[in-house]
């Protein structure tokens, strides 16, 4: 089985390649790059991409599947339907499911149904606490050996730093990476939003930005000292940023990731009361979104991660104060990380790095990421110019927790593709299939 | 006089009002007040009308204030209390809108202890929604309330100087007499202790607002004080060491009185914690309004219910609003009540 995906324009940061190039693809396998117009023996399928940008499949590090426990809200299925609707290849799962996925048996559900559903990648997170409840460390061997790529608590910060410590110190006998949900719980309990302004003006209880930049500093400070990979979740904060950055000048293993919320919305975004305004980290003001853009700029952001958080329309039909933190991204990621690339913070090269190369790097995970020879297959079609408008009525997700509805876009991945086989196409672009057989029937 | 209207279907706060909107509210209910000293306190404005005080949060005297304004106007006025507990195990806000909703009321007045519901209600449904409180965002009905207070006995809000002093984080009241009283240029100190009066609190609105660290910074020169109440079933947290701390350092005692304007009047919106943020003997005083204040709600209210559970908008109301004046005159010329406003009886009057 051999698919060629001709004519498109390759970027793959990860070997150094930014030109046209066809991509040769064997038995799910990268096999290696073609001249255009370059013949090869045998029969073959062929993807056009003429016009298109073809790079290495998009990882999300961070994704809330809620299976087992809240199929309702999200099945492994349906969220890689919408992660590869999205353009996501890989997604990450969460391990904040009911119960929640701390061992061995839990790990190895999902990836079941995630091979069940034959979508996308899914690549278990398993918990850094047994049932994340911040107290003893989970069997992170036994979950490793089933399949997770990193432990986290995710939801819930690591509460002590002495817990902290232990955490990454046993991760890192199993290569794992702590992923942090960075919030400091004395100084963001009870808080729905952004302290500042608006949270004053609307009189809900805000969760300062103090209290994500006293925990990342903690972790940096930790990180240092273990020598573990710390991976920050979701940094809002331009204290943030500015502490990961000043780790990674010293030397200090430490990662992190942004969400396109963050930097796309402000705090003045809750302004009428909208649930689907509503996560954690919360939107904060625009010193903090030049601060995000910035770090996504000079590197000091690795990597784009949607933190997609499927909640019911039931559940975010409450009032503010009540209504589940949280909102979906898979299917928005990528149109609003394009406007970056419009606005000119980042180039094309930039936002692959960002979704691709850096998120496999992070999590370890071996031949993705890259187009590079015998690398697994996932590629990500991309059209800088094509024009859309968000739909949450067709989104592939079960739940519609998104502020982005209506929201037009320039940019977007139009194929995906998934160990070799082509999963996702954009109705728009059926004219990709067109030459698909050609060779096949020359021959 | 066309003009001045209020054509707004809900009345959610006082932060998206115009000068002018509050303006004509104030005038509505100026020309309301007279109907509650009549011997016969009843007109046929909102007969037909129903009018559903739905209070999601305990509340003897707001529920009270909009239940007889509503009577007043002849409306048919319904108390629905629901607690916040009843409504996490069963019904949604949504639902709760939703079955109201379907019993066709001619408006919602609603009081939650969350801060949005009101917006949310307004959202979602089709009722005119009436703001009587909600979590720590807005009261405005009590911000029109005080605004006509200090009109009845300083004439004008404009150039005044105002203290507000006690609990401000937590207070939907402050927020909406902040905006209301800068909107119609008066100046506004805040103060209170550092916990409960974040700094932030200068950025609330454009200008006219300054946060002061000691009560005595904002009384100084002060023509109105208005006292909050400490919340203590807000407080999830320790924001004071005690009471009686609070009492000796941020309570508003006669000494306080000395910097203020000679003619400083105090307020409070109740209820009150004696000897905690007031001495009695300001409560009790001739300088305070506290009681003006109860009685002017009814008025308040009487003209937000008119206006938005009325059914008319725009000139309409203004046509109305006209003939209640000078229904009102009438009276008033024949004997039947006494127009203008006195001083309780026996006390000295502070408009020196």
């Amino acid at each position: 089985m051999r698919l060629r995906i001709a004519n498109g324009y390759v970027i793959d940061p990860a070997q150094g390649i930014n030109g046209g190039k066809d991509l040769l693809i064997e038995d799910g396998r990268v096999s290696g790059f073609l001249n255009r117009g370059e013949e090869v023996s045998g029969g073959l399928e062929v993807l056009d991409a003429t016009g298109l940008i073809v790079a290495p499949g998009f990882i999300d590090l961070h994704t809330h599947l809620r299976e087992p426990g809240a199929e309702y809200k999200e099945t492994v299925a349906s969220g890689a339907a919408a992660a590869v609707a999205g353009g996501w290849t890989s997604v990450c799962a969460m391990p904040n499911t009911d119960p929640v996925n701390d061992s061995a048996a839990i790990t190895r559900f999902i990836i079941e149904q995630a091979q069940r559903a034959q979508l996308a990648n899914v690549f278990p997170i398993g918990a850094l606490t047994k049932s994340s409840e911040g107290k003893e460390l989970s069997e992170m061997g036994e979950m490793k050996s089933a399949g997770i790529v990193a432990v986290s608590d995710d939801g819930r910060a690591v509460p002590t730093a002495g817990l902290m410590r232990r955490a990454m110190e046993y991760a890192r006998g199993f290569d794992l990476p702590v992923v942090d949900h960075c919030q400091d719980a004395s100084l963001s309990a009870g808080g729905v939003m952004h302290e500042g302004r608006w949270s004053l003006i609307l009189g809900l209880k805000g969760m300062p930005a103090a209290a994500e930049d006293v925990h990342v500093i903690r972790d940096c400070v930790l990180a240092k000292l273990t020598g573990a990979s710390v991976h920050i979740a979701h940094v809002s904060t331009r204290g943030a940023v500015e502490a990961v950055r000043r780790a990674k000048e010293a030397g200090v293993p430490v990662t992190c990731e942004a969400a396109p919320h963050h930097w796309t919305l402000t705090d003045e975004s809750a302004s009428d009361y909208d649930t689907n305004t509503k996560m954690s980290p919360p939107l904060r003001s625009r010193d903090h979104i030049d601060a995000l853009l910035e770090g996504l700029r000079d590197g000091t952001i690795d990597a784009v991660a949607t933190d997609h958080a499927p909640h019911h329309a039931d559940e975010k039909a409450l009032e503010f104060d009540q209504a589940p933190f949280g909102i979906t991204g898979l299917e928005t990621a990528v149109g609003l990380a394009f406007d970056l690339v419009n606005q000119g913070v980042i180039d094309l090269e930039r936002l692959v790095e960002l979704c691709a190369t850096s998120p496999a790097r992070i999590f370890g995970l071996t031949d993705r990421g890259s187009l590079a020879e015998r690398a697994h297959a996932d590629v990500t079609i991309l059209d800088p110019t094509y024009e859309w408008v968000f739909d949450v009525s067709a989104s592939k997700s079960r739940s519609r927790n998104t502020p982005f509805d209506g929201r037009a876009m320039t940019g977007a991945a139009v194929a995906t593709i998934v160990s070799g086989r082509l999963v996702y196409l954009n109705p728009d672009y059926s004219r990709i299939t067109e030459m698909k057989h050609r060779n096949a029937a020359t021959k | 006089m066309q003009n001045v209207t209020f054509n707004r279907k809900h009345l959610l706060g006082i932060r998206e009002l115009a000068p002018g909107e509050i303006t004509h509210l104030l005038d509505t209910a100026e020309n309301f007040r007279d109907i509650s000293r009549r011997e016969i306190k009843k007109v046929p404005a909102l007969r037909g009308r129903t009018v559903i005080n739905l209070f999601f949060e305990p509340s003897t005297r707001t529920r009270t204030s909009f239940e007889i304004a509503a009577k007043r106007l002849s409306a048919d006025a319904i108390n629905i209390s629901v607690s916040t507990s009843s409504m996490s195990k069963g019904e949604t806000l949504l639902d709760t809108a939703r079955n109201l909703e379907a019993m066709a009321p001619d408006c919602i007045v609603v009081r939650h202890s969350m801060a949005g519901a009101p917006q949310q209600l307004a959202r979602m449904g089709n009722a005119p929604i009436i703001n009587a409180g909600d979590g720590a965002h807005e009261h405005p009905t009590q911000a029109l309330l005080d605004a006509l207070t200090i009109r009845e006995y300083k004439g004008r809000i404009e150039g005044l100087k105002v203290a507000i002093i006690g609990d401000v984080l937590h207070s939907r009241v402050a927020r909406s007499n902040i905006y209301l009283l800068t909107k119609l240029g008066a100046t506004v100190s805040i103060a209170g202790p550092g916990t409960l009066v974040p700094a932030e609190f200068a950025e609330l609105v454009e200008q006219g607002l300054s946060v002061e660290r000691r009560i005595e910074d904002a009384i100084e020169g002060a023509d109105v004080i208005m006292i909050l109440r400490i919340q203590r079933e807000r407080q999830d947290a320790a924001f004071f060491p005690s009471m009686r701390e609070y009492a000796v350092h941020y309570g508003l005692h006669p000494k306080h009185l000395e910097r203020a304007a000679a003619d400083a009047i105090v307020m409070h919106p109740g209820p009150m914690n004696r000897g905690v943020e007031i001495a009695s003997e300001i409560a009790d005083g001739s300088r305070s309004l506290i009681l003006d204040q109860v009685t002017n709600g009814v008025a308040v209210r009487m003209a937000v219910l008119y206006l938005l559970a009325g059914g008319g908008h725009a000139e309409v109301d203004a046509d109305a609003t006209e003939r209640i004046k000078h229904a009102a005159k009438a009276e008033t010329r024949n004997g039947t009540t006494n127009g203008k406003r006195k001083r309780k009886q026996g006390n000295e009057t502070p408009n020196r």
